[in-house]
């Protein structure tokens, strides 16, 4: 998952990275750095573009079985259910797919609440002592709204 | 019509658990729609066979794995694989060989014999493949994705879990009549509530399992048909299998992210219902002809989107449909009566061509105790990973 999220480090804002075609402006996510999947798309670069901080709940689900490998999960383990959550950002006015934070669950993500996007823990290699760093969604305080104004597709060129 | 092909003969494999491989259950498919055609082996010109790539191996060769296992005879050969669109794309093919006058008669065949449990990717480290990648990043099931649909219903129009029980307990009703369904008991709404949930709202008697079976037909042309003493054989008359359009604004199986809509204005009509409106308008038919309807009910929800997504209603209407009986035998258009995923779970390449093999018997009359009075019309509906889809319309 190299290049899907910037600001794992300490006191960088964390953000989604997707890539946005020059020529029609089309945000891809997971990026697309081959072509511009825009069939009238005049033809661009795909540069590299963070996503929207927060978002609104698309919808949700959760998992109560263990999912089949590639998930890394610990078989010796007791399973402990994940929320998914399929989120609509405003500004791409796309949907994107992802694990809600641990504890979230789908009664605290009701359709079109607002949720933002944190860092989480995809899976952690004990032998290796390396923990693989992933994206979450939680909900965001009533007051604070859906979508800050300015985040994208503000920033050209963008986090790298 | 110059765009007929008729079907000539149907056959399939029981459905279930039975520690085989596909290839027997391809052979048991293929030898009775052979038997059912009148046809033998030798005098059929090309073969085609819808393929699994998650069987492993041989399943990616499966056109000739059939042809191998009926005996060499050097009919032309074609595997097709579009996932779960698999069968369709295989009928698809046999038609354009037939309408170009490249085989008299083809035999299309599928079979699988599934793992126990949630579909999986094919092993190995592999980043590149979505699929891999929803498992490997997300835990993102099948079902997950059909939970994400439900609830997105429940928010948008009302629907609750109780609506989509419906759906099981009408299409378990029908496949208890279905000698080919893997599962042959009624479920009643309470069992359903009572199952264990698999992906909230969805429990594991919203969601269809997998299995192993098999389901082959023979097709050919009209005249051969004419010539063979079957002046009025059930007629395929339409085969959609388009794509969806850009920008897909519906999370689908197995993405992570929809398309943007940043830049084109999405399409009001859903990849779903396009496959059926393209049907329709090949077979110069429509929603108000239909007679009966087979579609993937891979889980209860989905299939009241079916519903809305083949015309027989409005957008949120669906549950309306259940409710009402409309889409169970005895309906004015029953939905599934072959009993459906729900009765028969899942073997990828067999499923859609099982949908043909109902419609076949419907429209013949020869359905039994599930059979629709004056059957004439029929679609079928099924739509499989990366953006494959289908949709046949027979009449008779
Ligand atoms: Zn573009």
């Amino acid at each position: 998952m190299a290049g899907w999220f910037t600001g794992d480090g300490p006191g960088e804002e964390f953000r989604l990275l997707g890539t946005r075609c020059s020529g029609c402006r089309t945000v891809h996510f997971p990026r697309e750095d081959g072509h511009c999947r825009n069939p009238g798309c005049p033809g661009g670069e795909l540069e590299e573009v963070p996503l929207s901080r927060r978002g609104t709940v698309w919808s949700c689900t959760d998992g109560r079985y263990r999912p089949p490998p590639p998930y890394v999960s610990d078989p010796g383990a007791p399973w402990v259910p994940y929320t998914l959550v399929a989120v609509e950002l405003a500004a791409e006015r796309m949907v994107v797919l992802g694990q809600a934070a641990p504890g979230v669950g789908v009664a605290d993500l009701p359709v079109g609440s607002a949720v933002e996007v944190v860092p989480g823990v995809l899976d952690e290699d004990a032998g290796a002592n390396t923990v693989h760093t992933t994206w979450n969604w939680r909900p965001v305080a009533a007051e604070a709204g859906p979508e800050e104004p300015g985040t994208v597709p503000a920033a050209e060129g963008a986090v790298s | 019509m110059t765009g007929d092909v008729a079907v000539l003969g149907a056959g399939m494999h029981p459905w279930g658990k039975w520690g085989r491989g596909f290839v027997a259950y391809g052979r048991v498919a293929a030898r009775a729609a052979l038997a059912d055609a009148g046809i033998g082996w030798p005098e059929v010109g090309s073969v085609v066979g819808a393929q699994t790539v998650r069987g492993g191996y041989p399943g990616y060769v499966a056109g000739a794995t059939f042809a191998r296992a009926l005996g060499w005879q050097g009919a032309r050969v074609t595997s097709v694989y579009a996932a779960c669109a698999s069968g369709a794309q295989a009928i698809d093919t046999a038609r354009a060989q037939i309408l170009a006058g490249m085989a008299d008669v083809v035999l299309v065949v599928g079979a699988d014999a599934a793992p126990k449990g949630f579909f999986a990717p094919a092993g190995g480290e592999r980043p590149d493949d979505p699929d891999w990648l929803r498992f490997r990043v997300l835990g993102a099931t099948n079902p997950a994705y059909f939970g994400l649909y439900a609830r997105r219903r429940m928010a948008l129009y009302g629907d609750t879990p109780e609506d989509f029980a419906l759906v099981k307990v009408k299409n378990a009703a029908a496949g208890a009549l279905n000698a080919y369904a893997r599962y042959r008991k009624p479920v009643t709404a309470e069992e359903v509530a009572a199952s264990a949930m698999v992906a909230d709202p969805l429990r594991l008697l919203d969601i269809c399992a997998t299995s192993d079976g098999a389901a082959a037909l023979v097709l050919c042309g009209m005249e051969f048909a004419r010539r063979r003493g079957v002046a009025d054989p059930v007629r395929i008359r339409a085969v959609s299998t388009v794509t969806p359009t850009f920008p897909r604004t519906v999370l689908d199986l197995p993405d992570i992210g929809t398309d943007s809509a940043v830049a084109v204005e999405p399409s009001p009509e859903s990849f779903r219902a396009s496959l059926a409106r393209a049907a329709y308008e090949e077979a110069g038919a429509g929603p108000e002809d239909l007679s009966l309807a087979e579609v993937y009910d891979l889980s209860t929800a989905l299939e009241l989107e079916w519903y809305e997504d083949i015309g027989l209603c409005g957008p949120g209407e669906g549950a309306g449909l259940v409710r009402a009986g409309t889409t169970a035998l005895g309906g004015r258009i029953p939905v599934n009566a072959s009993g459906g995923l729900a009765s028969f779970g899942e073997a990828v390449p067999a499923q859609a061509i099982a949908q043909v093999c109902e419609l076949t018997q419907q429209l013949r009359g020869r359905a039994g105790d599930r059979q629709v009075p004056g059957a004439r019309v029929g679609i079928t509906a099924n739509q499989g990973l990366f953006g494959h889809g289908s949709a046949v319309i027979a009449v008779r």
